[in-house]
């Protein structure tokens, strides 16, 4: 008995063995060449992670319909050098556990060309260096992390936002420029994102010149104590590096306290309808005069807000028009341009030198300025204010480099060929 | 001959769990990329469930925190290995592009996320002697909750972000054939392995014997002389060990530790993963594992076909439902576990029972 089952388990591990083998000489995970992932004849398949569901899907949400909405509008017009693009959306709940499983699935089951405008600096920080073992070129990731500009380390991650530094300098300076007694606080989520804001913030009131640094986590419930403690900083410009659902909180908490300072906004955490939707009919009132800044043509006055309220109509079944909806068609029509620059027949290669090259354009409120040595592409901001209900720009605008925030004058990138990138 | 006979016991087990490792390493063969990276995540879930189902089934301890003691060890490998590597890269360039450059770190990780995660489990595991059942899952569970502010407050921890671990590369010498997330699903599967096959010798053993004598009657267990504090301290400590291993695990595979991975639905899946294999079962451990892993995913391509917008609204809700049925349905059918269904001859509880009081009075003589 004993004998024939020890033949029995041998037999079976001798098959397993031999398998196994057989295996690994055929099938096995070794990488295969010549074919560029994602790319055939008549499509491109691009993926991303976003939240559609959990804490921050209601301010994020709305980004990737917008994005595949001008997907579809591209799609309709005949694709980029004859290409449909299709974008696969993956919901990671903002956590960056779901994050990593839905990207490996991105790119091992749906073998996508290249993810685009990843969302978060939590989550996508969590992807970065798997993408980059992988080769997988990293696009226009939507948060202004500084970790996305390290050519040297992550030669295919470019971000998309402008960087939180450049953002946090801009409504530092502005502060100043409009009452120089300002006693300026900041109030941050407490990572990349709010230390970049401070980190702006300190590039021009002075190191350690801030009146208050409070931080607030996600998990959060509320963050009455870190505004009693701003309050009583006696701060009369808050500068914030939160998300919507925070900026709303921090506002609607503020005027709960009788207190109505002046606040000024990261682009991550200031669009305007989605605030009010936060605050409801009665909390609205509060965002009166709340200063932003943005570097996309998120003005009704602007032609590429025209174009995109009509590709949201036609292709996003009229969804409310809001900031998320200028910022996923801008990444769209920023990664066609790309796409199109990328040549006739588009490798992973050829695409990360194109938007290395420095000919991208973009949409945005100033020519975009990647490059080998900066994977960012925005280093120019323009201010915005909420004036009877409407958030519009005005006319400042700040360029950030190392030395602090220069005012400049925007220059809009022009609208043509009806937002198709030209191809040659 | 006593002494014999536990050191052939000891041989086969050794055996057993040999064989295991290997056969479980040869499967990654058949495995593409995808499912090596699943493999390696079950592993991990496996590790911190055997060590779950061994507190709740042998010593009646409800534990709802086991993730937390799995985060310990995520970041106390975290820490420690990105620190040795930090050392390593700075003292000898050569010496870190080697084999050393990727084992040293790792093996002082497991050590870190031991140290971490062991004391965790003692200072738990002293409470948990003191409390009982609904108290201890109170405690536990207050645990979970609190682990994004803890790692908001202590510095270090970098908060909702999260740190990263060290990546482990592929050997050259397997390079060529074998790609990351095989070798990731090996080192797993070596990770695991260790943390699973101590807990198989102390069931079957006097410690196994203890804490089933604590769990049956306490007092009765003090008149035999053993000191239920300290078994009960002991198995809430080795489970604890074994569910930092489990972090380990998740933490090599990821490269990254964040309380968002750790949060309360992934802590109480670990419990859906034990009681649906079996309390106590090992093997019901491994199924349970695999369970909590894959239905996610399979729901997940469920709902892929369907309309974006209840698509959206079923993902991450609709496995909840699922587990609530598993555990129901599994309950009502058989009580033991899946782990029941494995089993092709059962032993009479009559037969166990005996073999456990004569084992008993040969140890406490």
């Amino acid at each position: 008995m004993r004998t024939t089952r020890s033949t029995a388990r041998s037999t079976a591990l001798a098959a397993t063995m031999g398998l196994a083998a057989a295996t690994a000489l055929s099938a096995c995970s070794t990488p295969a060449a010549a074919e560029v992932p994602g790319v055939t004849d008549d499509k491109v398949v691009i993926g991303t992670h976003q939240p559609l569901t959990g804490p921050a899907a209601a301010g994020f949400a709305s980004i990737s319909a917008a994005t595949a909405a001008y997907f579809e509008y591209v799609n309709g017009q005949g694709g980029i050098h004859g290409r449909e693009i299709e974008y696969i959306v993956k919901d990671d709940g903002y956590n960056p556990a779901n994050t990593q499983t839905v990207v490996r699935e991105l790119v091992q089951e749906d073998e996508v060309f290249a993810i685009v405008n990843g969302l978060g600096t939590p989550t996508h920080s969590s992807v970065l260096d798997y993408l980059d073992q992988n080769g997988v070129p990293d696009l226009f990731v939507a948060s202004g992390s500084l970790t996305w500009n390290q050519p040297d380390k992550y030669p295919n991650t470019f971000g998309f936002n402008a960087d939180y530094v450049t953002e946090g300098a801009a409504l530092a300076q502005h502060a100043l420029d409009t009452d120089p007694d300002a006693v300026v606080c900041v109030l941050g989520q407490d990572d990349d994102f709010g230390e970049g804001i401070l980190q702006g913030v300190e590039l021009v009131v002075g190191e350690g010149e801030v009146a208050t640094n409070q931080t607030y986590s996600t998990a959060d419930q509320d963050v009455t104590a870190q505004l009693g403690a701003m309050k009583e900083a006696g701060c009369t410009h808050n500068v914030l590096g939160t998300i919507n659902g925070f900026t709303a909180l921090a506002v609607g908490t503020a005027a709960q306290m009788e207190w109505f300072p002046k606040w000024h906004v990261s682009s991550s955490g200031s669009d305007y309808p989605t605030l009010a939707e936060y605050l409801g009919e009665e909390g609205t009132p509060a965002l009166e005069g709340l200063v932003s800044v943005n570097y996309l043509p998120n003005s009704p006055s602007s032609e590429w807000y025209e174009l995109f309220s009509q590709i949201n109509e036609e292709y996003n079944d009229g969804a409310p028009y809001t900031g998320n909806t200028t910022f996923g068609m801008s990444v769209g029509y920023q990664f066609a341009e790309a796409l199109a620059a990328a040549g006739e027949n588009p490798t992973r290669e050829s695409i990360v030198a194109a938007v290395e090259s420095g000919d991208l354009g973009g949409n945005g409120i100033a020519p975009l300025t990647y490059s080998a040595d900066d994977h960012f592409g925005h280093r120019t901001v323009r201010i915005a204010v909420v004036a009877d209900g409407v958030q519009d720009f005005t006319d400042s605008a700040y360029e950030v480099s190392d030395a602090g925030a220069t005012a400049v004058e925007p220059e809009q990138a022009p609208l043509e060929n009806e937002g198709i990138p030209a191809t040659e | 001959m006593r002494t014999l006979d536990l050191k052939s016991e000891g041989t086969k087990l050794l055996l057993r769990a040999g064989l295991l490792t290997l056969l479980a390493l040869g499967a990654t063969f058949l495995l593409d990329p995808y499912r090596n990276y699943q493999l390696a995540t079950s592993a991990g879930v496996f590790a911190a469930v055997a060590g779950l189902t061994l507190l709740v089934g042998l010593t009646g301890q409800l534990s709802l925190g086991h993730a937390v003691l799995m985060a310990a060890g995520g970041y106390g490998y975290a820490l420690t290995a990105t620190w040795v590597a930090g050392a390593l890269a700075g003292a000898e360039g050569e010496v870190a592009d080697g084999v050393v450059g990727w084992l040293l770190p790792l093996l002082a990780g497991v050590g870190g996320a031991l140290v971490a995660s062991g004391a965790l489990g003692l200072l738990l595991g002293l409470a948990a002697a003191r409390l009982r059942g609904p108290y201890l899952a109170g405690l536990t569970l207050a645990l979970v909750i609190a682990l994004p502010s803890a790692a908001s407050t202590i510095p270090g921890l970098s908060g909702a972000q999260g740190i990263s671990a060290p990546f482990v590369p592929v050997p050259d010498t397997l390079a060529a054939l074998i790609a990351v997330e095989q070798w990731h699903a090996w080192l797993a599967i070596g990770v695991t392995a260790c943390a699973v096959t101590p807990l198989v010798a102390l069931r079957a053993g006097r410690a196994g014997l203890r804490m089933r004598a604590v769990h049956d009657d306490e007092t009765a267990a003090r008149l035999a002389g053993v000191d239920p504090g300290r078994v009960k301290t002991g198995a809430f400590v080795i489970s604890s060990l074994a569910a930092g291993l489990g972090g380990v695990v998740l933490a090599i595979v990821t490269q990254q530790v964040s309380p968002g991975a750790y949060g309360l639905g992934f802590s109480l899946l670990l419990v859906v993963a034990a009681v649906v294999g079996g309390l106590g079962s090992l093997g019901g451990a491994a199924i349970g594992a695999v369970l909590v892993t894959l239905l996610p995913w399979v729901v997940d391509q469920a709902t892929a076909g369907l309309p974006a917008d209840l698509g959206h609204r079923l993902q991450g809700n609709l496995e909840i439902v699922l587990f609530g049925v598993v555990v129901i349905v599994v309950t009502v059918l058989w009580p033991g576990g899946l782990s029941r269904l494995l089993r092709t001859k059962k032993r009479s509880k009559k037969t166990q029972l005996s073999q456990n009081t004569q084992l008993f009075q040969n140890t406490e003589r």
